[in-house]
């Protein structure tokens, strides 16, 4: 049944510091509504549990993309749409650029931003494998001050994750110097707009050695194969060091295999994601392999 | 924003308590409506203003039906809480004929079949409307990618890319 607007309490207050004072003062009972894009759809279908809600659309503190010599720094209330348009991501992050470009159309991508989108937890969210893969940190906001975490290991479980009742996402920082790894992502869905993706895949690395055969700083992440965006820790250590071959992509499909908790449900069934999971790090580590060659 | 405090009001909407002044500038008219803070800026639209040419498809940000343009960028105002729409400058598809004459781009979906039973059509044609405003000469790609989240059960949408197409080549040379 449809929620009665009667029923909630939508307040935008001019600042951030007003914003986590608010969240101070009643932990746990305000919840921070950004562009609306998955907390409206919960309200429109009457399953909005939360009855206060605290609009940070507005707030200039969360807006803006600043570029250093080292990192960039994304506002957590910055859209798809600023991401897919900022040089410096489309050239050194196209992961997250392409994440951005994929998510929703063209309307949800100018209201969703992307700490909605970490915040939100979703474990079929398309940006959030490419977050594990560039190793983002998150600056995390309370009248307590700030402090700065890793993204990795963020989100602990299904819709759960490190971030206090009186915390808000403030920002996500990307460290730079990816531009000699290779970047791979792909979004499997029924289409690419407006569906939620099966199996989402973000990795990148690159040759070195001797020979400049051998994968190196390899990292690899997938979407809706578990209840959290995953990082393939245990494929990655397995063909670290390794050049690419036959066997070598059959072990790395069979240690993904091992570390997907994929499930059915309205969108797919497990065992169609875990073939798709596997697939994609193979051609993934085959387009690796690839790289060297024409160098 | 004085405006913005009476949202904590708890009141259930009794005698218009409960909900906020909001002023916004519709179609280049300001308007100032009385409307509960979470009421979804599609219901203020068709039932506080009467601009029932905005259409309500799935409610759900899926189909694109209820598109609008706040600030300029495109929307869907089934996923706007009234109150963030406040101050904001909004284009329905009400505000888009020029006095009696329709524009280039209604005029385009008429010749070419791209509206029919008529539901996605203004969504169809903000969305239109909302990539040439960015891009005068867009490509085929770029029309199918600008018009991904407006779902049409009737045309099958090659007439609507037509009309897109028919629109941009007419304002190029104009």
């Amino acid at each position: 049944m449809r929620s009665d607007p009667a029923d909630y309490e939508l307040i935008a207050p001019a600042t951030l510091q007003a914003v986590v004072a608010l969240l101070a003062d009643e932990p746990g009972k305000w919840v921070p509504v950004a562009g609306g894009t998955d907390l409206m759809v919960l309200y429109a279908a009457g399953k909005l549990p939360a009855r206060k809600l605290v609009s940070i659309w507005n707030l200039a503190e969360l807006r803006g993309i600043t570029v250093s010599p080292d990192e960039i720094t994304i506002g957590a209330g910055c859209t798809y749409t600023e991401l897919r348009e900022h040089g410096v991501i489309a050239r050194e992050f196209p992961l997250l650029a392409s994440a951005a470009r994929w998510t929703g159309g063209i309307a949800n991508q100018n209201r969703g931003t992307l700490g909605g989108n970490i915040a939100n937890a979703s474990p079929a969210a398309d940006s959030l494998p490419a977050l594990l893969v560039y190793e983002a940190e998150l600056i995390l906001a309370s009248v307590r001050g700030e402090r700065r975490i890793p993204y990795v290991g963020f989100h602990t479980g299904y819709k759960k994750m490190k971030l206090e009742p009186d915390e808000l996402i403030r920002a996500i920082c990307l460290r730079r110097g990816f531009s000699g790894h290779l970047h791979y992502s792909r979004k499997v869905g029924a289409r690419n707009a407006q569906a939620i993706s099966k199996v989402c895949i973000a990795a990148l690395g690159r040759l070195g050695g001797a020979a400049g055969s051998v994968i190196e700083d390899v990292r690899i992440a997938l979407g809706s194969v578990a209840p959290v965006p995953l990082r393939l820790t245990e494929v990655e250590r397995i063909v670290s060091g390794k050049s690419v071959d036959g066997e070598l992509v059959q072990l790395a499909k069979k240690a993904v295999a091992a570390a997907i908790q994929p499930i059915d449900d309205i969108r797919s069934t497990a065992r169609y994601r875990a073939a798709v999971a596997s697939n994609l790090v193979a051609e993934f580590l085959e387009q690796l392999g690839g790289s060297g060659k024409a160098a | 924003m004085s405006h913005f405090s009476e949202g904590r009001n708890k009141d259930r909407g009794k005698d218009g308590r409960g909900k906020c002044e909001l002023s916004l500038t519709v179609n280049g008219k300001p308007e100032t409506v009385f409307a509960f803070p979470m009421e979804r800026l599609l219901d203020v639209l068709r039932n506080e203003l009467g601009l029932t040419g905005t259409k309500e498809g799935c409610g759900e940000g899926e189909c694109g039906s209820c598109s609008v343009l706040m600030d300029g960028k495109l929307v869907n105002s089934c996923l706007v809480p009234a109150l963030q729409a406040a101050g904001a400058n909004l284009t329905t598809i009400e505000g888009v004929a020029e006095g009696s004459q329709l524009n280039a781009m209604q005029a385009a979906f008429l010749e070419c079949g791209g509206a029919q039973c008529g539901i996605c059509t203004p969504g169809m044609i903000l969305s239109a409307s909302h990539l040439l405003n960015d891009k005068a000469d867009p490509t085929l790609d770029d029309i199918r990618e600008a018009l991904a989240g407006n779902l049409c059960r009737c045309t099958g949408y090659m007439q609507i890319f037509e009309a897109v197409l028919q629109a941009a080549r007419r304002r190029t040379v104009a």
